[in-house]
């Protein structure tokens, strides 16, 4: 049906492979769209968001990354030292050269038997870490692999994208089918050379297309990827229970999951940008986070991310009986999110370093 | 610049744990990861910051009674300064705990934050 | 005593020695304890010995830096004390200096901080007004004490210093507006903290017989002795309890064969309130959680039975970190000389100085007696 489809596009692994463990991490603070709207346009016109999570002074992607990860460690009750790769995905790593992977590998527990890298692919990052987690896993060369998507998104200031720009995302650990509380069926990647969001190599705000970030940029990869692996999974979107999208904003995710035939049901518990704001490299993932913590065994789930410049990873996924002993192990996604602390526009410059000291 | 000095305590800082790595010749050498939980014995709010601290102030520092005994002393963090009171539980947290500079490394380790609700 | 900006530490330290020198009448000194806590970070000097021996005019003579944190005052005089009851020492010359100034804001915050736990403590943004603010807030919680209850001790030590032309601060401070004062560390505020300060004083150390003969008017060292704590304040079984300021008060007592009670003046280590209020404890004059009282109920004060800081203290003469040790030991034996100006506490035969470094893993007694 599409130009891309072919025989043995879909990445299914030998053995099967699925969820261990999950964990999810929002900063405390929140800055209201309202306050950001006061102050670049006296407050008026509309807000894409209700308001985004914003990280604390001492806090990065290390710090949350550590936390997603020890929370689904926490869930899956494994060794660490049984974790054969910890892998983060970010576009807001803070070192340009030292991995921020090893120092989460050391602050779990992992080092030194692990393999251990970052990943960027813009707000994509952290779903083709775990696509290659599948691959470890299910060839046999590890049996626990940990791929974390986690962001303090950067937002110039009076740009559109300073409303959604937000901190937070989650780990998910991937291992062996039969131990798994979310079976991974299969997965389907789908890239383009396109430009529409790019930060350049010593930048300190992206930069983006605009309008061209729509249609030809998240929708065709969003919607082509869903669609692909929805057909060779021979599911349609009624097979669903729940399905969860990059949410770059409210609308986008609404609309992708509109035009596939998902109804606002099957996405509401995902669906978390509104609440969160978009947390990247995190986004897609941690809306996944939330939607296992109501799951129920047997539900299946889609799970589209998407990243700019750009592709998209879809996932299709199964909740197991498992799920029931994980999920109270760990603090839920809806309980960081509930944890809540609101600052104005001056704290928020403060916290993101916007502040020339 | 300095590296090894904070290097060397990468255990203790990040998870508190001891630095022991079990080996083939020393075996017994095991890790003890502390549970990260326990309560405020005291603390001070900090308005006059040393160097490289300075972007942080204020902040709450602690003295915490570790649920295994011990005590120590750490940042109370996610939590404004007047809501901090003497035996409120607080769980362990790594974060950021300095910066050398805006080209020398960023040092992590433990600080402890209230206990968040499961 | 305060910011001498355009005077360095050579000079300084030169300055308090000729004084001690012309005291004593006599320029043949066969060693020098110099006691510094910070040079090093705050000047980029350190091998302060053989630099203070050839700046003031003792070149040749055996020449020694000691630190020990805020202590190293005390912890000089302790050495030169042990050098001259050796026999190896006929003459020994102590002096205490800082250049505190020679490094501000942020930085010099830094290196006071030294003489804490580098790794355990003031990694995480720890200082010494926070540790002076972690002990106090334990102190008013288990006591039930409020923070006004600790202005008796700052507002002795600024009317004393009024007394002294010296004294950093020789204004009078109002009981009522202590607890008003602009926070440091919480609840350690600025009128509860003492200021940091560039100063120097000397001392001329030599046997009990060779003093007769040399000097108008000796001093003797009754009794000295030094003791440590935890490290760390958290590695302490009672952060509460100073058990080195006890151990070394009671040590020093015996060797002068005196009991507490004996003791009429009090040069203590008030770098903070409540550190004065817990080494009233642990020296044995107030119960635990009642050191602060004997400040309220006026009992430290200069006609008290234990009068305190009367130069005024490390409070309102100011606090010259390794020099603070000298500072009181100068200060306690012009009170027993009778030379004290008007700061002199009538007929005072027997003061006991207490010199502490970091948040007391250091403390250091001498008894002086005439």
């Amino acid at each position: 049906m599409t130009a891309f489809q072919r025989k043995n596009d879909l990445m299914k692994p030998d053995k099967p492979v699925g969820i261990v463990g999950y964990g999810a991490y929002v900063p405390r603070y929140r800055i209201p769209a309202s306050e950001i709207s006061r102050m670049w346009t006296g407050g008026e016109g509309g807000v894409p968001i209700k308001e985004k999570a914003v990280n604390g002074l001492d806090e990065d992607v290390v710090t949350m990354s550590i936390e997603a990860s020890r929370n689904a460690l926490d869930r899956a009750q494994i060794d660490p030292q049984d974790i054969r790769a910890v892998w983060v995905g970010s576009e807001s790593h803070p070192y340009a050269v030292k991995p921020t992977s090893t120092m989460v590998a050391e602050a779990i527990g992992a080092v030194p038997n692990t393999q251990a890298a970052d990943w960027e692919f813009a707000c994509k990052a952290g779903t083709e870490a775990m696509q290659a987690a599948m691959g470890f896993v299910g060839s046999g060369m590890a049996r626990y692999a940990l791929s974390v998507g986690m962001d303090t998104a950067q937002g110039r200031p009076g740009d559109a994208l300073e409303y959604t720009a937000a901190a937070g995302g989650a780990a998910v650990l991937v291992g062996p089918g039969e131990e798994s509380a979310v079976q991974i069926h299969g997965s389907y990647s789908m890239v383009t050379d396109t430009p529409d969001f790019w930060r350049r190599a010593h930048a300190e705000y992206p930069s983006h297309g605009d309008r061209f970030t729509g249609e030809p940029a998240y929708f065709k990869h969003i919607l082509g990827a869903a669609q692909y692996l929805m057909e060779a999974m021979g599911r349609t979107a009624a097979d669903y229970q729940w399905a969860v999208f990059h949410q770059p904003n409210a609308k986008f995710p609404m609309r992708a999951a509109k035009q596939l035939g998902f109804t606002n049901e099957q996405i509401e518990p995902g669906l978390l940008s509104p609440r969160i704001g978009n947390t990247y490299s995190g986004s897609c993932m941690i809306g996944l986070t939330a939607i296992l913590d109501v799951a129920q065994p047997g539900d299946r789930i889609l799970m589209v991310s998407y990243g700019s410049g750009a592709g998209s990873d879809a996932f299709d996924l199964e909740v197991t009986e498992k799920i029931n002993d994980i999920r109270d192990r760990a603090t839920t996604t809806e309980a960081y999110i509930s944890r809540r602390s609101e600052i104005d526009y001056a704290t928020y410059t403060r916290f993101r370093d916007k502040l020339k000291m | 610049m300095q590296v090894s000095r904070y290097w060397r305590m990468n255990a203790q800082r990040y998870m508190m744990a001891n630095g022991g790595v079990a080996t083939a010749e020393k075996e017994e050498e095991k890790t003890f990861t502390f549970s990260g939980r326990g309560t405020i014995y005291s603390y001070s709010t900090v308005y006059d910051a040393p160097a490289g601290f300075e972007a942080y102030k204020p902040y709450v520092v602690g003295l915490i009674k570790l649920d295994e005994g011990p005590m120590v002393t750490a940042q109370i963090t996610d939590i404004d300064a007047k809501e901090v009171e003497i035996g409120m539980p607080v769980e362990m947290v790594t974060r950021k705990l300095r910066t050398e500079g805006d080209e020398g490394v960023i040092v992590y380790g433990y600080k402890f934050r209230p206990s968040v609700v499961v | 005593m305060g910011e001498h900006w355009d005077v360095s530490l050579r000079h300084l330290a030169w300055q308090a020695i000729e004084a001690a020198l012309d005291d004593a009448k006599t320029t043949d000194i066969d060693a020098l304890y110099v006691g510094n806590m910070l040079a090093g970070r705050l000047s980029h000097q350190d091998h302060l010995g053989a630099l203070i021996a050839d700046y003031s005019g003792l070149r040749g003579a055996e020449a020694v830096a000691v630190e020990a944190g805020e202590a190293s005052g005390a912890i000089a005089l302790r050495q030169a004390l042990l050098a001259v009851k050796s026999g190896e020492i006929k003459t020994a010359l102590v002096v205490g200096v800082e250049k505190a100034t020679d490094q501000t804001g942020s930085e010099a915050l830094s290196a006071q901080s030294t003489s804490l736990d580098a790794d355990y403590e003031t990694m995480h943004g720890v200082t010494p007004a926070a540790v002076a603010g972690l002990m106090m807030q334990r102190y008013m919680h288990e006591h039930q004490v409020e923070l006004e209850n600790f202005a008796g001790f700052s507002v002795n030590a600024h009317a004393n210093a009024g007394a002294n032309p010296l004294a950093m601060y020789r204004n009078r401070l109002k009981a009522e507006r202590f607890a008003a004062a602009p926070v440091v560390s919480a609840p350690v505020n600025l009128f509860d903290a003492a200021p940091v300060a560039d100063g120097a004083a000397a001392v001329v150390i030599t046997s009990h017989e060779r003093a007769l003969a040399m000097a108008p008017k000796p001093v003797r060292i009754a009794g000295s002795a030094v003791a440590t704590d935890g490290f760390a304040l958290h590695d302490r079984q009672d952060i509460l309890w100073l058990s080195a300021v006890t151990k070394s008060t009671q040590a020093a007592l015996k060797r002068a064969n005196l009991a507490i009670e004996d003791i009429q003046l009090f040069e203590l280590h008030d770098s903070y309130t409540v550190m004065s209020a817990l080494a009233l404890e642990a020296i044995g004059l107030a119960e635990r959680g009642q050191g602060w009282q004997l400040a309220a109920e006026g009992k430290i004060g200069r006609d008290g039975p234990y009068p305190m800081s009367t130069f005024g203290g490390l409070k309102a003469r100011g606090n010259p970190l390794g020099a603070t040790g000298l500072y009181q030991v100068v200060e306690a034996s012009l009170q027993l000389r009778g030379e004290a100006g008007d700061c002199q506490i009538p007929d005072v035969k027997i003061g006991l100085t207490q010199n502490l470094g970091g948040s007391g893993a250091t403390a250091v007694t001498h008894i002086l007696r005439v």
